[in-house]
């Protein structure tokens, strides 16, 4: 008589060619249990099964990277003895639901995946997207998430030292919280999750667990609807003390040398780390429920090994030596039980209440999920974005623009945001928030390692692939301008439905975009994360891969991004680059505030010009020579000298460009940076050497900042006219 | 001389209080586990560093006030010796009676993390002799509850005896009467929610904080000289 019905099927979230591949490989039906795990191993959150295919044209290898994609964290290695682990993570559907925890479990999770490698952590830093401030949720959204993440991140101590922000319509009812994380560790001391060594105890520390967060995973791998809301239960609720203490004691557990291997219960909770530690090892692992330490009664084997109780891990330990493990977990107030051995059939095998609730291959569950193909023979999705660009006046009032677009929702200080982030404990920070890219310094090892996070939904929207490599781009611009060297790189990517050709297509032309720029600028992709399903009653978000990319610098006191005084020389490295193609103007911050429209192409990029600006630019800051550097970005020009004039000093810009003034102000081309000095001659040496364009714009000037462009003047305002907007647009509008 | 800093499971800021001791300032430093039950002979000054003691989900420091550590940390204080709280630390130094007053919610409901401007208050105690009165220091704050609070005869009698150490010249949690860190009785217990420890090293912007750690060292002999610890 079968228990499993069509019904039960699809509330797994199974459909039913998948559970016809379960009945095949076990060679029987499985158990309402055996039917769960298999529903949360085989979502798309766990097994990337629609995106796998795509991924391998990644590149994933350097003589830099010590672990690739595959583990809880890429890692790669910095020199002195010591290497970083990072990745980063999505917490998108959790925070829409409940945002204040769904964002907090979010930096809990992407944490744990630092230190459970062995590497403690030193650095958080978030791309967020919320929908339009005026939408009815937003507000609420943003003060839950920017809570979550400071509640949780400010008391385990990691600093949160950057990120982006963005508000767009598409994500009224579908925000993204991307939390990348970053640990420093001992080459040598680095963990893996693997279920080594037959015999050898399989422990459970940390949290116990309950009836929280059961099905996630699954949950994060469908489309909303109007009954998501009733699937709050489903978000976990995070301990960020309890996190304090597993981080402390797992690495000073580690130092015992008694762990083998040690994963953490993220998605999937026990099911998703015993199954992957057997799979990567080859091993089986037999667990016994009852020796689960839990904080509810009563509840099933399926509750069990799906619930996501935070702040779990699983480890691994030399067989006869766990006292030593137990002792250091005693010492921090935690739970360190042994719920099972290592074995050798390669079966996940689970025992409640003397029976064997579930008997499966770790193989099949870990690495045989189903691998689609999933059709993207259509052309990307681009909402109601036309090609053509709509007649639009030449602007009568730059300024006017320049003003308002400086106290626009993306282009505004984040100030209300990061202050409420410790953003300075552990003493490392060498450039915090609000810079171009955050830098922290290595103690261990006397040099730095920058970070930049960047994304950019508009650009990808119009062309998924050249969207990617501005984001790529924009990334090592970021950081080359701090003088790091950009190393490799993480992915985040956020796509609608992948069921939709269209939206596939979106998903495959980023892949490949990534792919190339990847390679191209030598950052391979050490590990990442696939968030499908953004969408709500049918409504996709814009396509919105982030990256997240690091580079390694000398340790010195940074270049800043505001001019530091009057009387220096203002460069622009790279060139105007004006591109009078109106096309290429369509997604720009210009066409979304001033214009409240989008089409066209996002800017062109020539990436070999790119790069080579980005070299000139790195060897300048190493070089001493620039007295502030800021790259240009999302606003144009005009946006960046405000930028750089919000320290006090401003600037006498001359410019004599033949062109409209709204494209010379607001035009968004990649490949530039602003550099003020007091030795224009070495930095103009350097641009040359490296065949670089270096613009003269103008001199450095107390308390104003004026552009002139030919005869007529564009610009000429006080740097409090300019800054009160930009710092204050946030706060108020939270406000109101 | 030599700082022992104290660790609760939930510190955060003592690798940071260590690291500014030992590697910024240029003297010994242990830590102290939270449940010794006393203090070390040759233990000059103790800092209690900042972070969530016990997750301080109840009152900040409330739990932590019963820890062994701390009955150790009053005797340690009652002969005099010198006990530096910052931000946590000062939270605890409250709620175990070391100091008076208690530190509420920020005014703004929301965790503050900021460089803040102060004004050096006194220059008579162990951990500001080095400084000059009247100056102004900028130190980092970031915390939850920070806004400084006590009955008017209280902060009336801490004005009168010179306790109040440094003063928020733009109070950023609410605090009464802009005090931003206290001096005990004796001038050996200081409480303060700014963190002299992140501004110690030119990397981080400023070596501010190092002045406190060089008053320590200045007056740490005259102190053990003229106490029985």
């Amino acid at each position: 008589m079968s228990s499993i019905t069509p019904d039960l099927i699809a509330r797994n979230r199974l459909t039913q060619s998948e559970y016809d591949k379960i009945v095949s490989l076990l060679g029987r039906e499985p158990s309402p249990t055996e039917l769960g795990i298999f529903g949360v191993m085989w979502s798309e959150h766990c097994s990337y099964k629609s995106s796998k295919i795509h991924l391998k044209k990644l590149p994933t290898r350097s003589k830099l990277v010590l672990q690739g994609p595959g583990e809880n964290a890429g890692i790669i290695d910095i020199g002195g003895g010591y290497c970083i682990a990072f990745k980063i993570e999505s917490h998108n559907h959790p925070s829409f639901i409940e945002p204040f925890q769904g964002a907090a479990t979010g930096v809990g999770g992407i944490l744990r995946d630092i230190f459970t490698m062995g590497a403690r952590p030193i650095a958080v830093m978030d791309a967020l997207r919320f929908g339009s401030l005026d939408a009815p949720r937003t507000k609420s959204i943003v003060k839950g998430v920017v809570s979550g993440i400071s509640h949780y991140g400010n008391c385990f101590g990691v600093p949160t030292i950057g990120g982006e922000t963005v508000f767009e319509p598409c994500y009224n009812g579908n925000p993204l919280v991307n939390v990348f994380a970053l640990g420093v560790a001992k080459h040598g001391d680095i963990f893996y999750g693997r279920a080594t060594g037959i015999g050898n105890p399989v422990i459970y520390v940390g949290a116990k667990t309950g009836r929280d967060g059961i099905q996630g995973a699954s949950m994060a791998s469908e489309e909303f609807n109007a009954e998501s809301s009733s699937k709050r239960p489903n978000v976990q609720v995070g301990d960020p003390f309890m996190e304090k203490l597993l981080l402390e004691a797992c690495l000073e557990a580690m130092k015992t040398g008694a762990i083998v291997g040690i994963q953490d219960m993220g998605a999937a909770g026990l099911t998703c780390s015993t199954c992957e530690m057997g799979s990567r090892a080859e091993t089986g692992v037999e667990i016994d429920l009852k020796y689960v330490p839990q904080r509810e009664t009563g509840m099933t084997a399926y509750e069990m090994m799906l619930s996501e109780s935070q702040e779990r891990m699983l480890l691994v330990a030399e067989k006869g030596r766990e006292d030593e493990v137990f002792a250091v977990f005693k010492k921090w107030g935690l739970d360190a039980v042994t719920i099972g051995t290592v074995t050798d059939d390669g079966l996940l095998r689970v025992k409640h209440n003397g029976e064997v609730m579930a008997e499966l291959s770790n193989r099949a569950l870990a690495d045989e999920a189903p691998i689609y193909d999933r059709p993207h023979n259509a052309k990307p999705y681009r909402a109601n974005a036309p090609f053509d660009a709509p007649d639009f006046a030449p602007s009568a009032d730059v300024q006017a623009d320049l003003i308002r677009l400086l106290g626009s929702p993306d282009l505004c200080s984040k100030r209300w945001i990061w202050e409420q982030y410790d953003h300075t404990v552990r003493t490392n920070t060498v450039q915090g928030p609000g810079s171009d890219a955050a830098i922290v310094r290595i103690k261990e090892t006397g040099t730095s390692v920058a970070m930049s996070l960047d994304g950019n939904g508009r650009y990808c929207l119009l062309d998924p692939r050249e969207g990617v490599k501005l984001i790529i781009a924009e990334c090592c611009r970021n950081l080359s301008v701090v003088g790091a060297e950009p190393v490799a790189a993480t992915n985040n990517l956020n796509f609608g439905n992948p069921e939709r050709p269209e939206i596939m297509a979106q998903l495959v032309e980023a892949v490949e975009g990534m792919s190339e720029a990847c390679t191209f600028f030598e950052t391979p992709i050490t590990g990442g994360n696939v968030s499908l399903y953004n969408e709500t009653l049918g409504e996709g978000i814009f396509p919105s891969p982030v990256m997240g990319i690091v580079g390694l610098l000398p340790t010195a006191v940074p270049v800043p991004m505001e001019f530091p005084k009057a009387g220096l020389q203002v460069l622009l490295i790279g060139g105007l680059r004006i591109d009078e193609n109106l096309q290429r103007f369509g997604g720009t911050q210009y066409a979304k505030n001033i214009l409240n429209t989008i089409w066209g192409l996002p800017p062109a990029l020539d990436m070999d010009y790119e790069k080579r600006v980005q070299t000139a630019i790195r060897e300048i800051a190493r070089a001493g020579v620039a007295a502030s550097a800021h790259d240009l970005g999302d606003g144009g020009l005009g946006v960046a000298l405000a930028e750089c004039s919000f320290g006090g000093v401003g600037a006498k810009i001359e410019l004599n460009a033949n062109v409209r003034a709204d494209l010379l102000l607001f035009a968004e081309s990649p490949s530039r940076v602003i550099v003020a000095t007091s030795d224009a001659k070495a930095v103009q040496a350097i641009a040359q050497k490296h065949g670089v364009e270096c613009l003269r714009l103008g001199e450095t000037m107390r308390e104003r900042l004026q552009i002139r462009n030919g005869a007529s003047t564009l610009v000429d305002a006080s740097i409090a006219e300019l800054k009160c907007p930009w710092s204050t647009a946030l706060e108020s509008s939270l406000a109101s | 001389m030599k700082f022992g800093v104290v660790v609760f499971p939930g510190s955060n800021c003592d690798h940071d209080a260590f690291y500014a001791a030992s590697a910024n300032a240029g003297q010994q430093a242990e830590y102290i586990w939270h449940d010794s039950p006393s203090i070390a002979n040759d233990i000059d000054c103790v800092i209690l560093p900042g972070g969530f003691s016990y997750g301080d989900y109840l009152r900040c420091g409330a739990i932590a006030k019963f820890s062994p550590v701390m009955a150790a940390i009053k005797k340690f204080a009652s002969a005099g010796g010198p006990v530096l709280g910052v931000c946590n630390g000062f939270q605890i130094l409250t709620e175990s009676g070391l100091l008076p007053g208690a530190l509420l919610r920020n005014t703004q409901l929301s965790f503050v993390c900021k460089n803040v401007r102060l004004q050096v208050a006194t220059t008579d105690s162990p951990f500001t002799c080095e400084m000059t009165k009247g100056s102004t220091v900028t130190f980092p704050v970031a915390h939850g509850e920070g806004c400084y609070t006590a009955d008017q005869r209280t902060l009336d009698q801490l004005e009168a005896e010179d306790r109040i150490a440094f003063r928020y010249l733009d109070n950023p949690n609410g605090s009464a009467r802009n005090i931003a860190g206290i001096l005990s009785e004796g001038r050996n217990v200081l409480g303060m929610m700014p963190h002299p420890e992140r501004v110690c090293d030119p990397l981080m912007g400023s070596v501010e904080g190092l002045a406190l750690f060089q008053s320590l060292i200045a007056s740490v002999p005259a102190l053990s000289s003229s106490s029985s610890k």
